[in-house]
């Protein structure tokens, strides 16, 4: 009996004492006012906290960096200068220079300088490779995932950020684990009893109200604070609504504000379990894979969800792909040719709290969530943008074009007609093509 | 805590690099994050596909050319070394070069170096001319299926000529020079790099 006693480690009362006072304190401090959208002031107080430490480490850094290894303060995004001259312009001035005058357009030598500096240009520094990881951050926010071009600095920052480790990983992240589990299974077993319920407003009523309060809950495991801008032109339903995409939990910062129905492709797992059950107490749009190739089907699918105005607006990432939050990348034209009206939202992450980009080839999902819930904080702001309807003789693409312009000029991101696809594809023949024969009309003149 | 990429590269190998280039440490630090960053296989080394996957890089007609010229005969791998050696080139030519050392040799980034980047872009076989047909070929690569073979052929017939001033039906590196006198070629073949 002693070596059985010995293998099975009793629970004392204490223990069994601490695990009911640390869950009460954290319903009672944090589900219960997050599920009736109260803040108790907590987040706001931590966020100005951190401010006020980044902006001490940032000023030690500066201090301590040497002559030699100085930055700027203001870290230009980039390594080199670019001319943003077009093929014709920067070949016509290599020409001008050379002896031989040439009226119509021929060949000569240099004109390979050209394709030449180009090519070295984007060897260097390019517009597309860089969007499929993490910004740079101008100044270090303590976080040693950021850490590219900073070096030891004095015993004070790593003290400091030695506190900030203990913080992030013992206090921070038991909390925010919880609070996530308690958030997915509230969601997973509420919708699966809404969905025992028959067809009704209160239904309707009751399920808006589920997935809100878990997102909710959601939100303060990631320890959110969103800012949401014009709300006067939040989606509404019959809709659909398009965002750029950064990561998954673009889902979560949305739905806070309002109820969405999703479109993806049906999964595996934990994550299938979740879109089971949340479909079965309101109509979202998941798809077998087999079903996501066939255009067609996809498109009247969505129709048909648009044209029901009972149901809550679709929620439709346009990009196809995760991309760094930097700049807004060419949207997939299938969800600006089902007719609808479409509601803009662009979302933008501030990088000095935590880094919300998912790098998909880099890290899978638990590891992506964990550094998620090892950041500081995340902050970010939303803005609606005002509807956007297809103009009398534009075509899916403008249109699609058209949107994607107006949400980088909103969110201050770039605007890039690059597929951000190309982070696993190889990018079309046809933009060569687009090249060679601008280059061919400057040899031989008009056609 | 030290910068992740860069810890990977010895002080004394961005001494070196600093005296056979002349980038400043912190340039050779940013461009050696950046090689980093391409190197997909993290091998220290870099492929040609690690360069194909620029989609910058891959739309340019010369692309491969310019691939081709970060490798040394033979080889299908470059090193930061090489890296850094290549793109020394395109570092602008500043005055106070000329007062460098003079048994350093020539500095990478010359006019005559830059020149003979650019006409190893045309040479493909590396053995100091530039024939006729290797002249059509890299005109075919710049001109994709919009010129025909003939007009293209006249067009090349025509360069040459123009150039060759020994009538061996070839343009040599000292004609190549010749022709391109009046291009200003420092600025043309530069890159302005920020701090």
């Amino acid at each position: 009996t002693t070596q059985l006693s010995q293998g099975y480690r009793s629970f004392k009362p204490t223990e069994l004492h601490c695990l009911r006072v640390w869950l009460s304190v954290v319903l009672g401090l944090i589900v219960l006012p997050a599920m009736f959208g109260v803040s108790l002031g907590f987040t706001d107080l931590y966020v100005k906290a951190l401010v006020k430490t980044l902006e001490w480490a940032t000023l030690r850094i500066q201090r301590g960096q040497k002559e030699e290894d100085a930055v700027p303060a203001h870290l230009p995004n980039g390594i080199i200068e670019k001319d943003d001259g077009s093929m014709e312009e920067e070949i016509g001035e290599l020409r001008r220079s050379h002896p031989k005058s040439l009226a119509g357009g021929d060949f000569t030598l240099c004109d390979a300088f050209y394709f030449c500096k180009k090519g070295i240009e984007s060897i260097v520094e390019d517009q597309v490779t860089q969007r499929f990881t993490s910004e740079e951050l101008a100044s270090w926010n303590l976080l040693t995932r950021t850490n590219n071009n900073f070096h030891y600095i004095s015993v004070r920052v790593t003290i400091i950020w030695g506190l900030g480790v203990f913080i992030r990983y013992c206090i921070l992240l038991p909390l925010r684990v919880t609070l996530a589990v308690l958030g997915l299974s509230w969601l997973v077993i509420g919708t699966t009893l809404v969905g025992l319920l028959p067809h009704s407003n209160v239904k309707t009523w009751i399920s808006d109200l589920i997935h809100v309060t878990c997102y909710r809950i959601c939100a303060r495991a990631l320890s959110a604070r969103i800012r949401y801008h014009n709300k006067e032109n939040h989606p509404k339903k019959g809709g659909i609504c398009v965002a750029n995409h950064t990561s998954p939990i673009d889902i979560v910062i949305l739905a806070n504000d309002g109820c969405y129905a999703m479109v993806g492709q049906i999964h595996g797992g934990l994550m299938g379990v979740i879109q089971r059950s949340m479909v079965r107490s309101c109509p979202h749009v998941w798809f077998e894979r087999s079903e996501m190739k066939d255009r067609h089907a996809v498109a009247k699918r969505l129709k048909d969800h648009v044209a029901d105005k009972t149901k809550q607006p679709i929620l439709i990432f346009p990009e196809g792909t995760c991309i760094n939050n930097t700049s807004v990348m060419m949207f997939k034209k299938g969800s600006f040719d089902i007719g609808a009206t479409i509601y803009p939202v662009a979302i933008k992450y501030d990088p000095q709290f935590g880094d919300a980009f998912w790098n998909s080839g880099k890290y899978n999902m638990v590891s992506y969530l964990l550094r998620m819930m090892t950041s500081w904080a995340i902050v970010c702001n939303v803005w609606y943008l005002p509807p956007m309807s297809l103009q009398d003789g534009e075509d899916a693409v403008h249109f699609a074009n058209r949107v994607k312009s107006a949400i980088a000029r909103q969110g201050g991101l770039v605007d890039l007609f690059w597929d951000g696809g190309l982070k696993r594809e190889k990018v079309k023949e046809s933009y060569k093509e687009e090249q060679q024969k601008m280059y061919s009309s400057m040899i031989v003149g008009q056609d | 805590m030290g910068s992740r990429a860069s810890s990977l590269l010895r002080e004394e190998d961005i001494e070196e690099i600093k005296k056979e280039t002349g980038f400043s440490h912190s340039q050779i630090t940013r461009l050696y994050s950046r090689f980093h960053s391409l190197d997909k296989g993290e091998n220290g080394a870099l492929s040609r596909e690690d360069f194909q996957r620029i989609p910058e890089l891959a739309i340019n007609p010369l692309g491969d050319r310019i691939i081709n010229a970060f490798f040394p005969e033979g080889e299908d791998q470059v090193n930061f070394r090489g890296f850094m050696r290549t793109l020394a080139h395109f570092r602008p030519v500043e005055d106070n070069e000329k007062n460098k050392d003079p048994s350093a040799g020539e500095p990478l980034n010359s006019r005559n170096n830059k020149l003979l980047f650019a006409f190893r872009l045309y040479d493909l076989d590396r053995d100091d001319k530039i024939s006729r047909d290797e002249l059509l070929q890299v005109l075919r690569m710049m001109v994709g299926v919009n010129i025909s073979d003939e007009q293209l052929g006249s067009i090349a017939d025509r360069t040459i000529q123009e150039a060759d001033t020994n009538g061996d039906m070839c343009i040599s590196f000292s004609e190549f020079i010749k022709v391109l006198e009046k291009v200003d070629v420092e600025q043309k073949m530069s890159i302005r790099f920020l701090h």
